[in-house]
């Protein structure tokens, strides 16, 4: 096969891939490195591992339970709340009102263009509204949350839409007496699934990471008892943001496995819901 | 334009009582349902500022099969999806049985309809997309795994019943939205340009095998397309469509050798157009004189000839002709008779004749249609 003119060639490519991969393998060689290091700097073992599950050091590290507990209620209310929402939403603009797509995804993305800290600052006021009326519990941080991930998921359902011709499958499950519920249900979840994993698991890996909002607003995540606990113990602090980053690489990769096996349609090139999920989510976890 | 509904004698002798619907004996092959009456009355649609169908009358007979023609945007597509419920009605009535079903919601009006985009769930088999319709109507379980294989092997698919539809070339894909779309029983069957995707051989395979069906199931049939050959070869009767309104409707040998507009004339079929004067009844062309259809008024028209009614002679018409082109079983040779006219005449390949060649060319129809000047 001939390469095309301009094209990179196979050493250049290889030389190119070892160098990004070098960036993002570094990193994290040194930290599972750094987190092997035995207590007295000497040699390497698991003893800092270990020592997350032991019962003496439960009151050193409950302020990271916490945070742990708090950002897995705040991922999965967050992932609801997108879900329920968003796609319906989504969806009724597609299939009705076309014209308001461009819209819509404009008012999408606004959220990547505000910083973290411009964010709270609007956010702030509203939040003392929020602790009144809902009280001051984890999952409120998921209103927050809902904003912050809506150019992902977005992302990842409009890539979906895109490649799916919902407009005549949902008219085709009409004609069979299919009532919209029905419709909902039986055919456009089903078509969209890849779509709504990418998004629910984006939307995961993007709360799991965030530290700015819940820091500004005082509230416990994992990423603000991380910081916490990194001041007294790094190792675990390390640790954990491992298991973290390795949390969200299983996600990501059960939103191309799960999305292409057994049923459903091939996954075309330029297509693939799952090629677009990793940058957001590392990026969220960096 | 309201047309009349002569019903096809083979297709209103195999329609059978509305009891055979629902009733489905397992193990009964489906061979039948009842095809209803469908009737449209002024109907009217407009989109912001835009009238897509300007007061469609149109009439199916149970049972019956009729074509809408026209070109792309005539509106065709617009009034087979208000019958279907995809779109609702500005004004005017659709029955169906007699019953006024613009109110009704899609789901509850009892159409089967096969679209021109493919139209399968892609999360489902073969299988359960043709179950899709049964399992809305909570048809047991057993009963649609029966009444879905049968309808399978109708279309001839009984093997491929596990297979997902990106597993499935685009005509099978179109058989099995048939299948899913007859499955149901519906009183009314809606095709959408459903060949128009597929290639030529498989076109005429698959609007053979929807005619079939569609005797076999006696059901009434509605049956968009923009293609002439296609609405000829399957329709009882053809309704030319044109910018929002019926232009004519008949059989197609009535559309064919009787059009009663230019539109039609030029639309179906390819003619040659030549200047005329009626005089009692028959038409003057250029050298001959032969019968008009029907009673046209006498003085100038338009006669439409079709290239099959024109010959090569030794008297007649002079000319040169301009080109050949050969079609397979016909050579189609146009001939330049003067500078502002052609003469188009389909012949036999061995009439070919040279390009540059002098020839003379004879009109030979029994009758011409005829279409005032204007």
């Amino acid at each position: 096969m001939t390469r095309r003119r301009g094209a990179p060639g196979t050493a250049l490519r290889k030389a190119v891939l070892a160098v990004v991969g070098a960036v993002f393998a570094v990193p994290i060689a040194a930290m599972v490195a750094f987190s092997l290091r035995s207590a007295d700097g000497t040699g390497h073992d698991l003893g800092h591992w270990t020592a997350l599950a032991a019962p003496e050091n439960e009151r050193a590290y409950r302020s990271l339970v916490e945070g742990v507990t708090n950002s897995l209620v705040l991922a999965a209310v967050t992932a609801v709340l997108v879900l329920v929402l968003l796609v319906p939403t989504m969806v009724v603009v597609h299939l009705r009102y076309p014209a308001l797509v461009r819209p819509l995804e404009f008012v999408c993305l606004v959220p990547v263009t505000v910083p973290a800290i411009v964010l709270v600052v609007g956010l702030a006021p509203v939040y003392s509204v929020v602790s009144r009326v809902a009280g001051s519990g984890a999952w409120t941080l998921a209103l927050a949350y809902g904003v912050t991930v809506l150019p992902y998921a977005h992302r990842a359902v409009q890539a979906d839409l895109a490649a799916t011709d919902l407009r005549t499958l949902t008219e085709a499950a009409r004609t069979l007496g299919s009532g919209g519920v029905a419709t909902l249900l039986h055919v456009v979840v089903p078509s969209l699934r890849r779509g709504l994993l990418a998004a629910a698991f984006i939307t995961v890996a993007v709360v799991l990471g965030e530290y700015t909002i819940a820091s500004l607003l005082n509230r416990v995540t994992l990423q603000t008892s991380l910081v916490q606990v990194s001041r007294s113990d790094p190792f675990a602090a390390v640790i954990l943001a491992l298991l973290a980053l390795l949390l969200a690489f299983l996600l990501l990769a059960v939103v191309g496995r799960v999305g292409s096996a057994g049923a459903g349609r091939p996954v075309l090139p330029g297509r693939d819901v799952a090629a677009t999920a990793p940058a957001p989510a590392r990026k969220a976890l960096s | 334009m309201t047309a009349t509904a002569p019903v096809d004698p083979t297709t209103a002798s195999s329609a059978t009582s509305p009891t055979g619907r629902g009733s489905a004996a397992a193990g009964a092959r489906t061979t039948s349902t009842a095809g209803a009456a469908v009737a449209l009355r002024g109907v009217v649609k407009e989109y912001a500022g835009h009238v897509a169908l300007r007061g469609v009358d149109l009439d199916l007979a149970p049972g019956e099969l009729v074509a809408l023609l026209g070109p792309s945007g005539c509106g065709k597509t617009t009034a087979l999806r208000t019958l279907a419920g995809l779109e609702t009605v500005t004004e005017g009535r659709i029955t169906v049985d007699g019953r006024d079903v613009v109110d009704v919601p899609t789901h509850r009006r009892d159409v089967g309809m096969v679209f021109q985009a493919y139209s399968l769930f892609p999360h489902l088999t073969v299988q359960q997309n043709v179950e899709f319709g049964l399992r809305t109507r909570r048809v047991a379980r057993a009963e649609r795994a029966t009444r879905a294989a049968e309808m399978l092997d109708l279309v001839g698919l009984g093997e491929l019943g596990g297979r997902f539809s990106h597993q499935l070339s685009g005509g099978q894909q179109q058989r099995v939205a048939l299948a899913r779309a007859l499955v149901t029983r519906p009183r009314v069957l809606l095709l959408d340009e459903p060949l128009s995707a597929l290639d030529a051989q498989v076109r005429v395979q698959l609007r053979e095998e929807i005619r079939r069906l569609q005797r076999e199931l006696a059901i009434t049939t509605l049956f968009v397309t923009h293609d002439q050959e296609e609405a000829l070869a399957v329709a009882d009767r053809v309704a030319v469509m044109r910018a929002g309104a019926i232009e004519q409707i008949g059989t197609p040998e009535q559309l064919y050798s009787a059009p009663a507009t230019r539109f039609v004339a030029e639309f179906v079929g390819s003619s040659n157009r030549l200047r005329a004067e009626v005089v009692d009844g028959r038409v003057r062309l250029p050298g001959q004189e032969v019968a008009a259809v029907g009673s046209p008024d006498d003085g100038e028209a338009w006669a439409y000839v079709r290239p099959e009614d024109v010959t090569f002679a030794d008297r007649g018409v002079a000319g040169v002709v301009e080109s050949v082109s050969f079609l397979g079983a016909v050579c189609r040779t146009r001939v330049r008779t003067s500078p502002d006219d052609v003469v188009v005449l389909d012949h036999r390949a061995h009439e070919r004749r040279e390009v540059g060649e002098s020839v003379h060319v004879a009109f030979t129809p029994r009758a011409v249609a005829v279409v005032p000047f204007g």
